[in-house]
């Protein structure tokens, strides 16, 4: 019998070691794990590599796992933000690497990943000090950018809905990187809003199915929608 | 001569986009044009983070943290929207699916060249979002700026000084003086602020213009 449901979050993260590379999704808010990232900053790992599309917000989520000291790299598109003053301070202290890739490139990097591709060429960043020391190549009347695949450890996604199997359905924009990251890490946690029996997800609404997920915790929501 | 404000300058990247275009409104000052669109067209916007088809702000107490835009502002959706994961919306942008993309711009170079994401300083965090993707990707990228720095210098450049977001890649550029095509021989000038003439405005961008035969 398959039942990837798991009954914290606690033991959902257990076995994160030190060093892991960890795929952390959301966008802003909308679909960030924050107890999945309560849980591992509780959990203790250290040296971790996170990808994320920011670099975390305000003192919670992603910006307090920096704020502790558990992330020595962040590889993420977006870190500079009005109230991303945990990740500044700790580059700005030379204590985190970052290596900065577009969205796009991100967001398909992380899809290669999850789809065994070995690299890929992309236009975008060419002729920019982001493509600085990347192998190009001239394809028709354009140039591209040779890029390759993120992989990860975990990924620490939020959902809405999910079955035993771990088939997840999504809420709006909160969707964003949760499919991508799902299928490019070895062992995918997700937290969703609501479990439900086998069956009452309608195969079509299934947006990740199961066999990217390797663990579901429920987590109710306490805070009330806006 | 009489200045455009920043609400006029959206009112004329408006006035341009068709009835039927996809559009993808950069963070910060474009995001204004969304305000001006004719409403007898459909003009179906895009985000980067995972949706088409949004509509206007969300009334006060009606906002939904997990329907946002790009810009992580609280948004609506149109009848007709639809969701769907990053790797898929910048595969859209990429693909080139997108008919525009409206970006703000540090300076903008005579061959077209756009810089938007970094001033170049040594200890600024850079973040650069989906800029190079959208720049590379959109079928026209318009570009909506002041014309001039505050110490009077013109934004149109020779060459960009700053890092790059992309190479050749602006199509248009709509500043509080003028608006501006970027074409293979040269910028042409297609439309001038009430009171100020051609010669003035050469002057003060500072890199050669040519003039549209219809312009003003």
């Amino acid at each position: 019998m398959i039942d990837k449901f798991i009954a914290s979050a606690a033991a959902a993260l257990a076995d994160v070691p030190d060093g892991a590379t960890v795929m952390i999704g959301g966008f802003g808010n909308a679909g960030m794990p924050a107890e999945l990232i309560d849980a591992l900053i509780a959990q203790g790992a250290k040296n971790l590599t996170v990808v994320n599309n920011n670099a975390g917000n305000a003192d919670a989520g992603l910006a307090a796992l920096i704020g502790a000291k558990r992330v020595k790299r962040i590889i993420c598109s977006f870190p500079r933000q009005t109230d991303s003053w945990h990740f500044d301070k700790a580059y700005r202290a030379g204590e985190l690497e970052l290596e900065l890739v577009p969205q796009g490139t991100l967001a398909e990097r992380i899809r290669a990943a999850g789809a065994g591709i070995g690299a890929f060429y992309t236009p975008t960043a060419f002729g920019t000090r982001l493509a600085e020391g990347k192998e190009t190549r001239r394809f028709g009347d354009r140039d591209y950018v040779l890029e390759t695949p993120i992989h990860a450890d975990y990924a620490l996604i939020k959902a809405d809905r999910a079955d035993r199997w771990g088939n997840l359905t999504y809420r709006m924009t909160a969707r964003n990187f949760g499919p991508i990251m799902a299928a490019a890490a070895k062992c995918t946690v997700a937290q969703v809003r609501e479990t439900v029996a086998l069956g009452e997800l309608d195969p079509e609404e299934v947006v990740t199915p199961g066999i990217f997920v390797k663990r579901v915790v429920r987590i109710a929501p306490l805070r009330k929608v806006a | 001569m009489k200045k455009l404000d920043r609400n006029q300058i959206a009112a004329r990247v408006a006035r341009d986009i068709p009835d039927g275009a996809y559009v993808n409104l950069g963070i910060g000052l474009p995001t204004l044009v969304a305000d001006h669109l004719p409403k007898d067209r459909e003009i179906v916007l895009h985000s980067e983070n995972g949706v088409l088809g949004i509509g206007p702000r969300p009334a006060k107490g009606m906002e939904d943290e997990d329907l946002i835009n790009a810009g992580k502002e609280p948004v609506t959706m149109l009848k007709g929207g639809a969701f769907f994961h990053h790797a898929d919306s910048f595969g859209m942008i990429r693909g080139r699916h997108l008919d525009y993309c409206v970006l703000g711009a540090f300076q903008v170079s005579v061959a077209g060249d756009l810089a938007n994401w970094h001033t170049g300083t040594p200890d600024a965090i850079p973040a650069v979002g989906g800029a190079m993707d959208l720049a590379v990707g959109a079928k026209n990228v318009l570009v909506m700026m002041e014309h001039l720095t505050k110490e009077g210098k013109s934004k149109i450049v020779e060459r960009c000084t700053y890092p790059l977001t992309g190479a050749r890649c602006v199509n248009r550029v709509y500043t509080d003086l003028a608006v501006i095509d970027v074409k293979p021989d040269g910028l042409h000038v297609v439309d001038i602020v009430e009171g100020l003439s051609f010669e003035e405005l050469q002057r003060l961008s500072g890199v050669p213009l040519r003039r549209l035969a219809t312009a003003a």
